[in-house]
């Protein structure tokens, strides 16, 4: 982005508001079997975390703070999605067939485990993947 | 799986392994690697032959897609072994043969026995498997290692040409195959083969039975060479020679040979089956030995006799149909022509293979194959000389080879046509016994040239590109083996009966030998003075007459001009179907989005409004409704007010921010109407979307004011509203029907806990109850994001090409 004006507010106020926004779309994220939440959302959530970066700063200075590349995200997503799907087949289930316990974990109490979180990471990483490299795309040719 | 199932999957294992060889060991030629595999895998088989001469037959199933009725289940009996043996043995020659024709410092030998150890896989599984699914798979295998071995010199324009054709009418017959497979499985319910022979009667009286014997039929027709799609083996012979050797004379081109023998019982009780098979051997046999006589490159001699060989042997196999209308097996002459067929067949494999690679060691070691520079190589390539006088004199069927009794047979099997009174044979069928003499003198016209003219004569060494000599005995020992294999089998040839051409027989015609008897085959020189022996002296005697004169009458191949042969025909249909959905691509495909979205939405107004109109569904309850509350109408408003002031919008801004509002008030629908997932996600996806519309929208060119204002266009216009028709009333049907069946929520409403452990059914269903749904829409998601990076940073690559 050319002839940026410095925004100096909206820089400030969001380095401190991306925090909170990616905070809470891990929480929406977790949240998302019991309550209105998920790997959709949060994927989504994190993403505009990082799009509001993007507005504020620019490509450059949001490639520095995340130097990620954005098309492995979508590819990884995509694996532990297909991985967790073909998991099952090993105990000799059909395909994507998910299966959950209880467990006594240090700090938490009992939890319940479930292979569908694995499967909603890939749902996760595969929504910002996607955004994130839309976005880095268009926004980075001339 | 069993070790046989591993026996046909051993090329397949070994061609993984032999790139890492060909790195690994480069002093060595990967050939040698290669030769352990045909060798083991010709050994183990042969282990089967006492199994299947004494009758028996071994069947081993694998679970493979039991649910959909298909396993890969590996069956051996006579056919399939003999087919096994042939695929194994003649294998085995041929990679030992190409060790010496192919050079290890030049070639990429890497690539050239990958595509044969597959070849060599997928032939075994096409002949070894009772599964018609597995079948088909393996068959197209074949197909595709034959495309590769022919364009294997890819840099050569002939090579590749050759290539496409093969791939083009080869695949044709066999997805035309698997449409009869299909039929087949409707009409018998089961892909077996040996289910489907059990019932041929019912499936006879079944409508489909007709379409489903044609399209199996024009699958073996196509891979077998058989006019008119024979056009393809001629340009198959740019493969190197070894490949032409292996697969375009004595294994695949045999695949149609197998597949009309393997599926007799299920269909040759019907005479149509008696008459296209039968027919289009006998044209084949006749138009492939016409056409061999005016070659003159050796290879082509020897494709076009492949070609008229396999009518030959296709001929016989339909005639030997007849045999089944005739209880007694003792008067059953019909039962010759199939034994005929099959003990032909494996004489076909020894002498023309010998002579395949005959023909490359000519080319070898004189450098060319061009019949008008040959000559005289007789006193330099003794041995060689003596290969190819063996090959085709059996090929010209004389006395003593093995050529001789197969032909003689033959000939027996085409004069017992006068005493069928079956399906109109004793009327037209006096045209077998005539053009099958016809193309014997051909025949022996070609075979008399392909000796005469390349090692007698007048020697012309100065035309040659290389100084010949005698091939190293590396190369000579293959097409020895197979000669002396024609010289033995033409003395004794009843080493073969019991142990091969009987069991063979049986698997073709398997309801015969049931009365308690068996199938007796002997095979001797001297008949006495019987017609057949009248018509080989006549092929004879006409056949050198010809010879002599065959300048005199050489001009008739002239006569007929390049646009009607079908060779112009295939080249015309491929130029035309190619400029053709050029032109109708041109035609729709504008490179606008807006035609497209006209496309696609003019199809969902059709589809949709028609089935509506089609199911009767369209009705309106208002009885269940709930009250409108004062919110809902200002929000509606305020999203239709929206959307039309988009369309009035004069700055790109205005409009981005105005679809925010209607995505806002969408949203703010959802949360009335107590869907927080939805609610959330629309929120979100509402925000990154503006912001990508503006960075898009960032990049466009500055336009000027004037041309802000669309102009008013009808048919969007009409197409819009339709659009918004169609959704409205399918959303007003699909809730007034909604009490007629019973909602799914239900569902997951009792199982959210009970099964996924899970309070948010909208996420559970995502993850998953509907999980499919969900990999495949991030899947989906992954390709366009792809898509969009591809084409915004290679935009540039592509307009420099231009």
């Amino acid at each position: 982005m050319k002839n940026k004006p410095n925004d100096l507010i909206l820089q400030t106020v969001t380095t401190m508001i991306s925090f909170i926004i990616i905070l809470f779309s891990i929480h929406l994220f977790f949240a998302g079997h019991y309550t209105p939440g998920g790997g959709f959302i949060g994927g989504l959530m994190t993403a505009a975390a990082l799009v509001l970066l993007l507005l504020a700063y620019d490509i450059k200075t949001l490639n520095t703070i995340l130097p990620f590349n954005f098309r492995m995200m979508t590819a990884a997503g995509l694996l532990i999605a297909v991985l967790t799907g073909a998991g099952a087949l090993l105990f000799n289930q059909p395909f994507l067939t998910h299966a959950y316990d209880y467990f006594e974990l240090p700090l938490l109490g009992e939890t319940s485990l479930h292979t569908a979180v694995l499967f909603d990471i890939g749902v996760y990483l595969v929504v910002i993947g996607v955004t994130m490299t839309i976005i880095q795309t268009i926004g980075e040719s001339e | 799986m069993s070790l046989l199932h591993l026996a046909i999957l051993l090329p397949f294992i070994a061609a993984v392994i032999v790139p890492f060889l060909f790195k690994g060991f480069r002093s060595i030629h990967t050939g040698w690697f290669v030769l352990l595999v045909p060798l083991a895998l010709f050994i183990y088989f042969i282990q089967y032959m006492p199994v299947t001469s004494s009758g028996q037959t071994v069947s081993k199933t694998f679970e493979w897609i039991p649910s959909l009725g298909i396993n890969f289940t590996a069956y051996v009996d006579g056919l399939g072994l003999l087919f096994a043996l042939l695929i194994t043995g003649i294998g085995s020659l041929v990679v030992l043969y190409s060790i010496y024709y192919l050079a290890k410092e030049k070639e990429a030998l890497h690539n050239f026995y990958v595509y044969l150890l597959m070849f060599m896989g997928a032939m075994l599984g096409v002949v070894l498997s009772d599964n018609l699914i597995v079948l088909y798979m393996f068959w197209e295998f074949t197909s595709i290692s034959s495309f590769l071995l022919i364009g294997y010199w890819y840099d050569k324009e002939r090579s590749r040409y050759g290539a496409q054709k093969s791939m083009l009418i080869t695949v044709f017959g066999g997805l035309s195959m698997l449409g009869g497979i299909v039929l087949l499985y409707i009409m018998g319910g089961t892909f077996s083969i040996r289910e489907l022979i059990g019932m041929s009667g019912e499936l006879m009286a079944d409508p489909l039975f007709l379409f489903a014997m044609i399209l199996i039929l024009l699958g073996a027709f196509t891979k077998s060479a058989q006019f008119p799609f024979h056009v393809w083996l001629p340009d198959a012979m740019e493969a190197p020679t070894p490949v032409s050797a292996y697969l375009h004379s004595a294994t695949m081109v045999k695949a149609g040979i197998y597949l009309v023998a393997r599926m007799s019982p299920v269909f040759a009780e019907s005479g149509v089956w008696l008459w296209l098979v039968a027919g289009f051997g006998i044209f084949t046999l006749f138009w492939g030995s016409f056409n061999a006589v005016k070659q003159t490159d050796l290879k082509g001699i020897l494709a076009f006799s492949t070609v008229s060989q396999l009518g030959l042997i296709m001929s016989l196999l339909g005639l030997g149909a007849a045999a089944l209308h005739f209880d007694t097996l003792d008067e059953n002459m019909y039962m010759t022509a199939t034994i005929a067929a099959v003990f032909h067949l494996i004489n076909h494999a020894t002498f023309k293979g010998s002579l395949f690679m005959m023909a490359g060691i000519v080319d070898h070691e004189t450098g060319t194959r061009d019949i008008r520079k040959l000559g005289g190589l007789v006193n330099l390539m003794p041995i060689t000389f003596t290969i190819a006088i063996i090959g085709s004199f059996s090929m010209a069927g004389l006395p003593p080879f093995n050529g001789f009794l197969s032909k003689e047979m033959f000939l027996t099997g085409m004069i017992s046509v006068f005493e069928l009174d079956l399906f109109n044979l004793n009327t037209w069928g006096i045209l077998f016994p005539v053009l099958a003499w016809i193309a014997s003198v051909f025949t022996f016209i070609y075979s008399i040239m392909l000796v005469f003219k390349t090692f007698l004569g007048k020697p012309q060494f100065d035309k040659l590109p290389k100084k010949p000599h005698e091939a190293p005995i590396g190369m000579l020992i293959s097409p020895l083996v197979l000669v002396t294999l024609v010289v033995v089998f033409g003395f004794f040839p009843n080493l073969l009966s019991n142990t091969m051409i009987k069991p063979a027989v049986e698997a073709i015609l398997p309801s015969l030998p049931a009365a308690g008897q068996e199938v007796y085959v002997d095979i001797y020189f001297w008949h006495g003075f019987t017609p057949e022996l009248f018509m080989t002296l006549g092929i004879i005697l006409t056949g050198t007459l010809m010879y002599a004169t065959l300048a005199k009458w050489q001009g008739v191949y002239n006569r007929i001009p390049e646009r009607f042969t079908i060779n112009g025909f295939y080249d015309r249909g491929l130029d035309g179907s190619e400029s053709g959905s050029f032109k109708l691509n041109e035609f729709f495909m504008t490179g606008y989005m807006r035609s497209y979205l006209i496309y696609i939405f003019a199809f969902f107004v059709a589809i949709l409004l028609s089935t509506l109109t089609v199911s009767d569904a369209f009705v309106i309850d208002t009885s269940n409704l709930a009250e409108i509350r004062i919110y809902e109408v200002v929000l509606a408003i305020v999203l239709i007010a929206g959307a039309i002031t988009i369309l009035f919008a004069k700055s790109r801004l205005t409009s981005i921010v105005l679809l925010g509002v209607v995505g806002y008030s969408v949203a703010l629908f959802f949360v009335f109407f107590r869907a927080p997932d939805l609610a959330l996600t629309q929120l979100v996806i509402e925000t990154v979307s503006v912001a990508l519309f503006l960075l898009c929208f960032y990049h466009l060119p500055e336009i000027s004011r004037k041309e802000e204002r669309m102009k008013f266009k009808m048919g969007n216009a009409v197409i819009s509203i339709l659009v918004g028709l169609t959704v409205t009333l399918i959303g007003i049907a699909s809730f007034s029907n909604s009490q007629s069946f019973e909602s799914i929520s239900q569902y997951h409403i009792d199982n959210v806990y009970e099964l996924a452990a899970g309070g948010n059914m909208v996420n559970v269903i995502l993850v998953d109850f509907r999980g499919f749904d969900t990999l495949f829409e991030i899947c989906v998601l992954g390709i366009a994001a792809l898509g969009i990076y591809a084409m915004v940073n290679f935009r540039g690559v592509r307009r420099e090409k231009r």
